[in-house]
């Protein structure tokens, strides 16, 4: 699926500039569009009354809470969840799954093991990561990691199964046969781009559980978020979810940016 | 042949495990240092297969197969081009032919020396930075070459090289691979399923036939080099070998 978006992306900047001047032309009119229609949803109150911000109320709303110093420490707590939680969440997928793919008897030890545990959400375990660590950052931390390592479990599972074995054959036919070099001169590389997409989807993933997760009282953005709509400041709420997309879009694009250039061997 | 025999095959037999048919059977097959030597014979009949046991990618289920021993440094026995180039599409050209030198005892240096020695013989050093996917299939051909002559082999196992790319280019490439052999003089053990491809490059054509399959039929080619498609005695010996299969 990433491979697709940065796909589409590229092609979007190989076109003329007329064709990319009416690209950029009618976004920002679909975007004016949608926030002329959540304008008129706020004056004919549409939603219940005081549930929906106005839009133009957006900016002081942001400045407020940044003044009243609630965003950056929320910023700072989500990012030590993301950071920790995608590091090994990603991890341990990546290891765990280039071992099922790898190891025969590995495989065969886990696979009822995996097919029990993975349909589980990761919001389920909220209530063991309360009960092992509280309400704290590692505890967060958790709940994002089992998340992100299904996704790059699968991801690189899938990846190094499909590695061309036509590859192994040429690896043994020059000097490359042994495990180590094999792992390193074709089953990596070869795996790259699923390994890859299943770590940017990983990327993703991590926001979406963050976000939950911290809604359930751990310090962040998800618990300003819970916050400020108890005191009805939905204003405040729009504020954060635009930091998660902000935040998304830069950790996304910064990702997406290591993958053109580690895969850049592709057509 | 004159030189000595560099490849010694006997009674060599293969059979997939939990068959009962061996691919082939009663194999004797020697080839001299700097031979050209071209197998033939139907599809499927184990031509790969055998070139596959003389590369030591498969074991032989029996039989006798060893190769002199080889005294010099920074190379190998054996070296393989594919019917499919099985270029690393990862690596860049120069690296793909960089790719059978670790492990031989090169300096950085002498590992460059050698890329641009293959380069410079297959006419490609224009192409060193690029990808694999940016080259045409006659150019990967050409590297496939390449990344076997790097390691210096004795003896250069080719499994149908040029069956997938179109009759001008096998053409020339056919020509460019005698120039090379000429120049350099390792055996050659050359798989096709073309009889006038065989009678066109090689010093001898081997048969293999049936199932199992058996080496039918031994044929010297007489003619000089270079060898003219059009010729009588050619056409007369191509035919005459076709009959065999």
């Amino acid at each position: 699926m990433a491979r697709r978006i940065s796909r589409t992306a590229r092609t979007a900047t190989r076109q003329t500039p007329a064709a990319r001047l009416r690209r950029i032309t009618f976004g920002v009119a679909g975007l004016a569009a949608f926030v002329a229609l959540w304008k008129c949803a706020f004056v004919f109150t549409w939603a219940p009354s005081g549930t929906l911000p106005d839009p133009f109320s957006i900016p002081a709303a942001l400045a407020a809470e940044y003044t009243n110093g609630h965003l950056l420490p929320a910023l700072g707590s989500s990012l030590i969840h993301y950071v920790w939680g995608l590091a090994v969440g990603t991890v341990a997928g990546f290891i765990v799954g280039l071992l099922a793919a790898t190891s025969p008897a590995f495989d065969d030890v886990h696979h009822l093991l995996a097919r029990i545990l993975r349909p589980i959400p990761p919001l389920a375990w909220v209530v063991f990561a309360i009960a092992w660590f509280q309400v704290s950052h590692a505890g967060a931390a958790f709940v994002i990691s089992i998340g992100v390592f299904w996704v790059n479990y699968f991801a690189t599972a899938a990846g190094v199964a499909g590695v061309d074995p036509r590859f192994y054959e040429l690896a043994r036919a020059f000097g490359h046969g042994g495990f180590v070099a094999r792992v390193t001169t074709v089953t990596l590389p070869g795996a790259a781009p699923g390994i890859l997409s299943g770590m940017r989807t990983g990327v993703g993933q991590a926001w979406m559980t963050l976000i939950a997760a911290e809604l359930l009282g751990v310090p962040g953005m998800g618990q300003q978020m819970n916050s400020a709509a108890g005191v009805g400041a939905y204003d405040a709420v729009v504020v954060y979810m635009l930091a998660i997309s902000l935040i998304y879009s830069l950790s996304d694009g910064a990702f997406a940016l290591v993958q053109n250039r580690v895969l850049r061997w592709r057509p | 042949m004159s030189g000595h025999d560099l490849l010694t095959i006997q009674g060599l037999h293969f059979a997939y495990p939990d068959t009962d048919t061996p691919v082939f059977a009663d194999i004797d097959l020697s080839i001299a240092d700097g031979e050209f030597v071209a197998l033939v014979g139907g599809s499927g009949v184990g031509k790969s297969t055998l070139l596959r046991n003389v590369a030591g990618l498969i074991a032989p289920s029996g039989g006798q197969l060893s190769i002199a021993p080889d005294t010099s440094d920074g190379s190998r026995d054996r070296a393989f081009v594919f019917q499919d180039t099985r270029l690393l599409p990862w690596r860049r050209i120069d690296a793909n032919i960089d790719y059978g030198l670790t492990g031989l005892g090169l300096s950085r240096r002498q590992r460059r020396d050698r890329i641009d020695e293959v380069l410079d013989l297959t006419d490609m050093s224009a192409y060193r930075r690029r990808w694999p996917h940016a080259i045409s299939g006659g150019q990967a051909q050409r590297i496939g070459l390449a990344r076997a002559l790097a390691v210096h082999p004795r003896l250069l196992l080719m499994d149908e090289p040029f069956s997938a790319v179109d009759a001008l280019t096998r053409s020339r490439l056919q020509d460019e691979l005698l120039a090379i052999w000429r120049r350099i003089g390792m055996a050659v053990l050359f798989v096709t399923h073309d009889i006038e491809e065989a009678v066109y490059l090689a010093d001898r054509v081997i048969v293999m036939r049936g199932a199992p399959a058996e080496i039918v039929r031994r044929e010297t080619i007489p003619c000089t080099r270079p060898r003219d498609r059009t010729a009588t005695d050619f056409r007369a010996l191509a035919r005459n070998i076709a009959d065999s299969l």
